[in-house]
């Protein structure tokens, strides 16, 4: 299983599932980050303790505990 | 009479109650301030609004009544400024939304969108940010897009005002027409059952305000509301199995078991569907857009934070650099103008009054506006250019050590400017422990007004060309020492788990001059007002404090011995005692001698601990104090009348190193105190604020007075 956090700079993935309920998941849906969006992953934090990530046009940031709940898959 | 009702009648007749919905950052409160003469606060990232806020204005014949209101991602309840934004919309009277949405990112602002259609209220759409649409090649078709979802669609920009009229008179048509029914469509599999549950509806003939079908979507989404209120009725117990079956179906026709995430998907592909109709894509997207190119400097994963570092040194140094150079005109012109002033009155307690007491007191404040004026406007830069979010992303991982949540920068850095409204901007966290955290922090870092405090002192005891330097280190090490409270106290009263951190990181954008004007204009009014009135008036209670009661015997006694005194210097010498003799003998004196002792350990003298204690009211009030007491000491030589001369021959090293330590961490001022008591919910809030601030302050300043002490 690979989650959005063991993506490198630059790559592009699919989104499979959110592994999270309630608020937090419905956060991430509000910010498009929902099953099929495609995702493409602009920079790293030192250690990957917060990554940026493009989803459609818009650019969010996420701490690594949270991008470890999204799973993914190569497009 | 009769007259007056006649007149009267149509005005309550025309009056339009406007309430503005949008997702955060898309323009909404500047948008107000276009169509009226408001200045509401603008900047460029999520949660700059966190209250309601009406603005009132004409148009035709037409009163409205504009709400402005915190942004909001969906109908969800995820922050406190959200919630605020979700309960007006349900509980609140008022006759139509304009849902403001940005043109160049419309698919996902349709979410939003799509849920307000579902409310049974009037709606028209503000397409707003054209202008910028139009610079990336992004063509909207309003009409089509308006005939597609059957609410009126215009096209705005609250930069250029374009369409502002358009917008208006849509609104009004609008208001005047009855409502209709909004198109939303789901897939097949949904509309059937929504068919379904409202032919049920329709048979029991259920009486509600929302049309049939949109009750059947909010039960099916599962909205708490709408279950409650059917929860009572008797056609429950038959619905309910309904219910249960529908939402079965439309899960396994996601592949899901999350009813919410089916939804969300419908809408969805509801959205995809209507920008993809009218929405047409000129030019080609670049591959990296302008601001991906800035951020791959600016968010750097090594030079990220340096540069940030640095941006924030020059601006100390610009503050002290560029700032002090009209000081000494400003000092000129206030004593000029106390001089000029004074030979007009006649009577000597009156004089004293206006001169030494009011006007050295404003005087003392108005002078470092020049200074005051420059941190606004890095301020506001750092707010309107969206380098705020970039920097809340740079610092989570360093904040989340000392147990902070990334976005309590954004409270943080806006307590630079002044505490109030960084308490309120706390709300835009999440997790109740995370935002008393930061609400309990905010006051180590350092309010515009206590930047006069710093600049009087380092401009008395540093070479003007270290100075900056050392404003910089005084701004950073109040930072730090905030850090680190934060992470005694996570660690001892809000323990608890770590909330998530989501952020949106909006778009660079080259803020305009005007705004910028605004912004740094209301503030240094607010500055100003303030040093007129309240300012003034702590003055003359000041005056009034150290004037009071004349001692007439220590008076004449002095007289004898200044007569009897040889030479010019002696004279002077015995006169200076003697205003020391009386000062120290006044009210205040005898208040600042009876907390002397308290105060002692930590080198003040007594005038500084009453300068202190008056900052408690606020912080301006501790450099209008000491104006006031050296201005009446007469300590300075008649040539200079300086502030700064006299703080530097009266006031030892280390003890100015532990007053400015007493300065930057506790409690900012009386006002900061009351809002903080709202926002934190209880008044025991304020009691522990009170305590902890006072107490480290107290002990850093003994700290920090014992080691300067030890170096020097
Ligand atoms: N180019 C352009 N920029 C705009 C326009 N409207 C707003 N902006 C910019 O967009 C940013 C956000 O504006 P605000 O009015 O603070 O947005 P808001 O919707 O009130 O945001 P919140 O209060 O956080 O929900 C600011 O930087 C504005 O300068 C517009 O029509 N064109
Ligand atoms: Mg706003």
């Amino acid at each position: 299983m690979k989650t959005l956090l063991d993506c490198h700079k630059a790559c592009k993935v699919r989104i499979v599932k959110l592994n999270t309920e309630g608020d937090l998941k419905q956060r991430l849906i509000s910010f498009g980050i929902m099953k099929e969006a495609e995702v493409e992953v602009l920079e790293h934090a030192p250690a990957k303790s917060t990554i940026e990530v493009k989803v459609g046009k818009m650019r969010i940031a996420l701490r690594g505990e949270e991008a470890k709940l999204i799973e993914v898959e190569k497009i | 009479m009769s007259t007056v009702d006649a007149k009267a009648c149509p005005i309550i007749a025309n009056h339009i109650k406007v309430a503005l919905v949008g997702q955060p950052n898309v323009g909404k409160s500047m948008l107000i301030n276009s169509v009226s003469n408001a200045h509401l606060h603008v900047g460029n990232f999520s949660g700059v609004t966190v209250d309601k806020t009406e603005v009132l204005f004409d148009y035709k014949e037409y009163h409205f009544t504009v709400v402005d209101l915190p942004g909001t991602y969906a109908f969800t309840d995820y922050t406190i400024e959200e919630r605020v934004t979700h309960e007006y919309l349900c509980a609140e009277d008022y006759d139509i939304i304009i849902n403001v949405v940005d043109s160049t990112n419309l698919e996902k602002n349709l979410q939003l969108t799509s849920e307000l259609l579902t409310m049974s209220k009037k709606v028209v759409i503000a397409l707003n940010m054209s202008d910028e649409a139009e610079k990336e090649g992004i063509q909207i078709d309003a009409e089509y897009m308006a005939e597609l979802i059957g609410v009126p669609c215009v096209k705005v920009s609250a930069v250029t005002k374009e369409g502002i009229e358009e917008l208006i008179e849509a609104v009004i048509l609008k208001y005047e027409t009855p409502k209709n029914k909004p198109k939303l469509v789901f897939s097949e599999s949904v509309e059937e059952e929504i068919a379904q549950i409202v032919w049920y509806l329709e048979k029991h003939k259920f009486s509600s305000t929302n049309s049939y079908r949109n009750v059947a979507i909010n039960l099916l989404k599962g909205n708490k509301k709408t279950y409650a209120k059917l929860h009572d009725e008797p056609i429950w117990v038959e619905l309910q199995p309904i219910l249960i079956e529908a939402s079965k179906h439309i899960e396994l026709h996601h592949d899901s078991d999350d009813i919410k995430e089916s939804f969300a998907e419908e809408y969805a592909a509801f959205n995809r569907g209507i920008t993809a109709e009218v929405l047409k894509q000129k030019k080609i997207e670049e591959k990296k857009t302008l601001t991906e190119k800035i951020d791959s400097i600016l968010i750097h994963p090594i030079f990220g934070i340096p540069i940030f570092l640095f941006f924030m040194w020059s601006l100390f140094q610009l503050t002290f650099k560029i700032g002090n150079i009209p000081m000494d005109y400003i000092d000129m012109f206030f004593t000029w103008f106390g001089n000029t002033v004074g030979a007009t009155i006649a009577n000597e307690d009156i004089r004293s009054l206006i001169v030494d007491g009011v006007i050295a007191g404003v005087g003392a404040v108005v002078l470092f506006v020049p200074n005051i004026i420059i941190l606004f406007i890095g301020i506001a830069l750092l707010e309107g250019t969206g380098y705020m979010s970039r920097v809340a992303f740079l610092l989570d991982g360093f904040f989340h050590k000392f147990g902070l949540h990334g976005q309590s920068f954004i409270p943080l850095v806006t307590g630079f400017g002044c505490s109030i409204p960084a308490y309120m901007s706390a709300r835009i966290l999440k997790n109740d422990r995370d935002r008393l955290l930061t609400l309990f922090i905010i006051s180590f870092m350092s309010c515009g007004a206590r930047l006069p405090v710093y600049v009087l002192f380092t401009g008395a005891f540093f070479a003007s060309n270290m100075a900056g330097n050392i404003l910089f280190a005084i701004y950073v090490s109040g930072a730090l020492l905030g850090l680190l409270a934060a992470k005694v106290l996570k660690l001892t009263a809000f323990r608890g788990k770590d909330e998530p951190f989501v952020m949106e990181m909006p778009k660079y954008r080259l803020p305009t001059f005007k705004l910028i004007w605004h912004t740094v204009l209301t503030k240094t009014m607010m500055y100003l007002k303030k040093a007129g009135t309240f300012i003034a008036g702590a003055s003359m209670l000041i005056w009034f404090l150290s004037n009071y009661p004349h001692n007439l015997e220590l008076k004449k006694s002095y007289e004898t011995k200044i007569e009897k005194a040889q030479g010019v210097a002696a004279k002077a010498a015995l006169e200076h005692q003697l205003s020391e003799a009386q000062l120290e003998q006044s009210y205040l004196g005898t208040i600042g001698k009876f907390s002397e002792p308290l105060f002692a350990p930590l080198g003040f003298d007594w005038k500084m601990s009453v300068a202190l204690q008056a900052g408690l009211a606020a912080k301006e009030v501790v450099v209008s104090t000491l104006g006031v007491l050296y201005a009446l000491g007469n300590d300075v030589d008649q040539d200079s009348n300086s502030l700064v001369v006299a703080i530097s021959k009266n006031i030892s090293f280390p003890s100015a190193v532990a007053f400015i330590v007493v300065i930057m961490i506790y409690l900012p001022c009386f006002a900061a105190s009351i809002v903080f008591t709202r926002e934190a919910g209880h008044i025991k809030y304020f009691f522990y604020l009170f305590a902890f601030t006072s107490i480290v302050a107290y002990v850093m300043a003994f700290i920090a007075y014992n080691v300067t002490l030890l170096l020097a």
